[in-house]
């Protein structure tokens, strides 16, 4: 495989990429079947939350272009299959932790997308009363646990709430404590040191974690090949053959294909689930846009946008839920127009709830503001009529 | 003083003319019992792993070496290695973890080595656990304890001997806490663990072999502190003495040598670098008008520029004299014990600060 050399700072479609294989954890994936492997629930539910993830990103663009949205916003346009793949997938008392790119993992993990929309508006009613912003989506109902800009920031905070999970279990005594952490990064993060820290710790420690690296190939401007080493013996950096190395299964899936997003996603889930470990996934796939709605996007190559736009994930469900019977046209279309309800629904609702009052400003910066701690009642000790003033006795 | 001495001096009523080491009186009114620095966070982590089972300790060494500095000492034989954690050399990683378990629920006290290698692990610190109760509005809250040796120890050098309590009192979302005594080590240590906000506990190596009396009270396993508030170590009327941490002890050294020459300086042991306790200081400010705060950090932006800065807004018709500050050298910390000794603060240079303006 030649790798083009550099023309004038634009770098041509890498033409001799290996062909994309699935390489399942256990069983070796079975070659596809005239039979659906899923139900017709399911894909529907894959169906609309894809769909969802793009016209709401779409929709984030006009807003943004508009005024409506401000600051530094990061669209995840073309890599929804990894999100719906992977999310749709866990419960609620499972963990997701994301980057920047973390609007369809709120949505996919279940955040409503009036919120999703509040927030990025800057309005009080967004998930976090505005004071988080498009880069930092919290939702402790929904489990998911941020929303960083620092690439690598999350990851370690996701084997957080993997250890959370297994500490339940081993010395809470809680049984049924089995929730595992879905950690969304870049091929760019997998150069930070905290990726490998975390891959250490998290196969020393058994962590019930997953490791998902949305490779798209581009980090800001810089293409993965000329940011990465490649592995030994190989001619491309793969990312997913660094997780052997640290002791976890790796695997290399098409990110454009969420039906094997969510096939690798289940086995390493119930890996997890089970108490064997983390798992590390590398699933090959492109943002349509460039890496935020200031970036102007030059050095990728048209032939290499058009080749991926070809293999967009959306489509490619919609025909195999035609091909298997899962859904007929009216059904699609009927999911498409609930989604585009609720994403104009969210706007409305965005656009009309109010700014966030000046007095929020100073709010939660602390959970215990004064720090004499809580009393018995549930107010904070400092409130007590009698407490001490002056200087600190012995208490 | 002797416990009897005193019982005497207080019958014969003198106790009014010789200056009030602040609850000394009641301190030495019941038997009291010495304790390490040392042994007193050891107590103090004991006792709080055992009341809540998901307090829980990680850091280098901790475990099998039973503390790089002895203070998790016989923690993993009594508690586990699920509790009591040794973690590779990899400070951001564990750090997160540690942060990320705390947003889960779980209430983590982390060790770093020494506050130096914490800033392998500062984006954690700062970026994951300073800010994400803000950043989420008010549903993910932090209840860790950052905790390690701070400051200078004796000829470490320059990257094993930087004081930390300015940089992070300056980051909302961070409580800042700097015992001096056992008293303080204990009764912090177990208002960190209880606090839901991230708390960042700055020990001094060399004050952990120190070893100062302890009241009952004090033992109790219920003994908690507020965060917050400072204590006077030593009253007097001259010159307000400010300090934590290490310097408090020196500054007690140098309110005896000033007493002699009939100087007497009131020495505040701040405890909590944030919230910092105004309140205590103006009231100390309006009964001597004049002030010089002790650190051991650099000079710029350092702990006494801010209480320079808080004095002279606050209470500016009560000084006398501008507040000074003695600081350690505006230098890398030396390895020569000669030059180390020189840029740090000594008991000689706050005798000097406060005669310039007494």
């Amino acid at each position: 495989m030649q790798m083009l050399k550099q023309r004038s700072g634009v770098r041509a479609a890498q033409p001799g990429r290996r062909t994309v294989q699935v390489r399942a954890v256990a069983a070796p994936v079975k070659a596809p079947s005239s039979k659906a492997i899923i139900t017709p629930e399911v894909a529907k539910d894959l169906y609309y939350d894809m769909v969802l993830g793009r016209e709401f990103e779409e929709m984030c663009a006009q807003m943004y272009y508009r005024g409506k949205m401000f600051g530094f916003v990061h669209l995840y346009s073309g890599q929804e299959a990894v999100s719906t793949g992977v999310c749709r997938l866990l419960r609620q008392d499972d963990y997701v932790v994301s980057t920047y790119r973390d609007h369809v993992h709120a949505l996919s993990k279940g955040v409503p997308a009036r919120e999703v929309m509040a927030e990025l508006f800057g309005k009080k009613t967004g998930c976090c009363r505005g004071q988080g912003g498009s880069m930092h989506m919290f939702s402790s109902k929904h489990g998911l646990l941020g929303g960083y800009a620092f690439i690598g920031e999350g990851i370690p905070v996701g084997l957080g709430a993997a250890f959370q999970s297994k500490y339940r279990h081993d010395v809470l005594g809680d049984e049924k404590a089995d929730s595992v952490t879905c950690s969304f990064f870049g091929d760019g993060t997998c150069n930070v040191g905290q990726f490998y820290e975390s891959l250490n710790m998290a196969a020393l420690y058994k962590l019930p974690h997953i490791f998902v690296v949305e490779n798209n190939l581009w980090a800001i401007g810089m293409s993965h090949l000329r940011a990465t080493a490649s592995t030994a013996g190989d001619n491309d950096p793969h990312i997913y053959k660094k997780g052997p190395a640290f002791g976890m299964p790796g695997v290399l899936v098409d990110g454009m294909d969420v039906l094997k997003v969510r096939q690798v996603a289940q086995e390493a889930i119930e890996r997890a689930r089970r108490g064997e470990g983390p798992t590390l996934i590398e699933a090959e796939t492109y943002r349509f846009r460039g890496h935020s709605l200031a970036d102007p996007d030059e050095l990728r190559s048209k032939e290499e946008k058009a080749k991926w736009a070809a293999r967009d994930p959306i489509p490619q469900l919609k025909k195999y839920m035609l091909e298997h019977g899962l859904a007929s046209e009216a059904d699609i279309k009927a999911l498409e127009d609930k989604v585009a309800e609720v994403v104009e629904d969210s706007v409305k609702f965005a656009d009309e709830s109010p700014k966030p009052e000046k007095g929020q400003l100073l709010e939660n910066v602390f959970a215990d503001p004064r720090g004499f701690g809580i009393s018995e009642d549930g107010l904070y000790r400092y409130m007590q009529p009698g407490f001490s003033s002056g200087t600190a006795i012995v208490s | 003083m002797l416990p009897s001495l005193l019982g005497a001096v207080r019958q014969h009523g003198l106790l009014a003319r010789l200056p009030r080491v602040a609850q000394s009186a009641r301190a030495f009114s019941t038997p009291t019992t010495e304790m390490t620095v040392r042994d007193a966070i050891n107590s103090a982590l004991d006792e709080e792993l055992a009341r809540d089972d998901k307090v829980y300790v990680l850091g280098e060494e901790v475990g099998e070496y039973q503390g790089a500095y002895k203070i998790t000492r016989g923690l993993l034989q009594k508690y586990g290695p699920d509790r009591v954690k040794d973690t590779p050399i990899t400070e951001a990683g564990f750090t997160g973890i540690a942060v990320g378990s705390a947003f889960a629920g779980l209430k983590p006290v982390c060790e770093f080595m020494t506050w130096n290698f914490a800033l392998q692990a500062l984006d954690q610190i700062i970026n994951s656990a300073a800010k994400t109760l803000y950043m989420s509005a008010g549903q993910i809250n932090c209840p860790i304890v950052f905790r390690g040796p701070n400051g200078a120890a004796a000829g470490v050098a320059a990257q094993h001997s930087q004081c930390f309590a300015a940089w992070y009192s300056s980051v909302p979302g961070l409580k800042v806490l700097a015992p001096y005594d056992s008293e303080d080590a204990r009764g912090l240590m177990k208002a960190a663990i209880r606090d839901p906000d991230p708390v960042i506990f700055l020990e001094n190596e060399i004050l952990y072999g120190q070893a100062f009396p302890v009241t009952p009270e004090v033992l109790d396993k219920d003994f908690v502190l507020p965060i917050g508030k400072a204590k006077v170590m030593r009253e007097g009327k001259h010159v307000t003495l400010v300090s934590f941490s290490k310097m408090v002890g020196y500054c007690l050294k140098a309110a005896s040598a000033l007493a002699r020459d009939g100087v007497e300086c009131e020495v505040i042991n701040l405890r909590s670098i944030k919230p910092l306790d105004k309140d205590c200081l103006v009231a100390s400010l309006k009964k001597t008008h004049k002030m010089v705060v002790v650190e051991e950090g650099w000079p710029q932006s350092g702990v006494g520029s801010e209480i320079a800065a808080l004095m002279q807004e606050l209470a500016f018709d009560e000084l006398d004299a501008p507040v000074l500050r003695v600081t350690g050298a505006e230098v890398p910390m030396p390895y020569a014990a000669n030059l180390e000794a020189a840029a740090l603060p000594q008991v000689d240079d706050i005798v000097k600060a406060v005669k310039s303006i007494a």
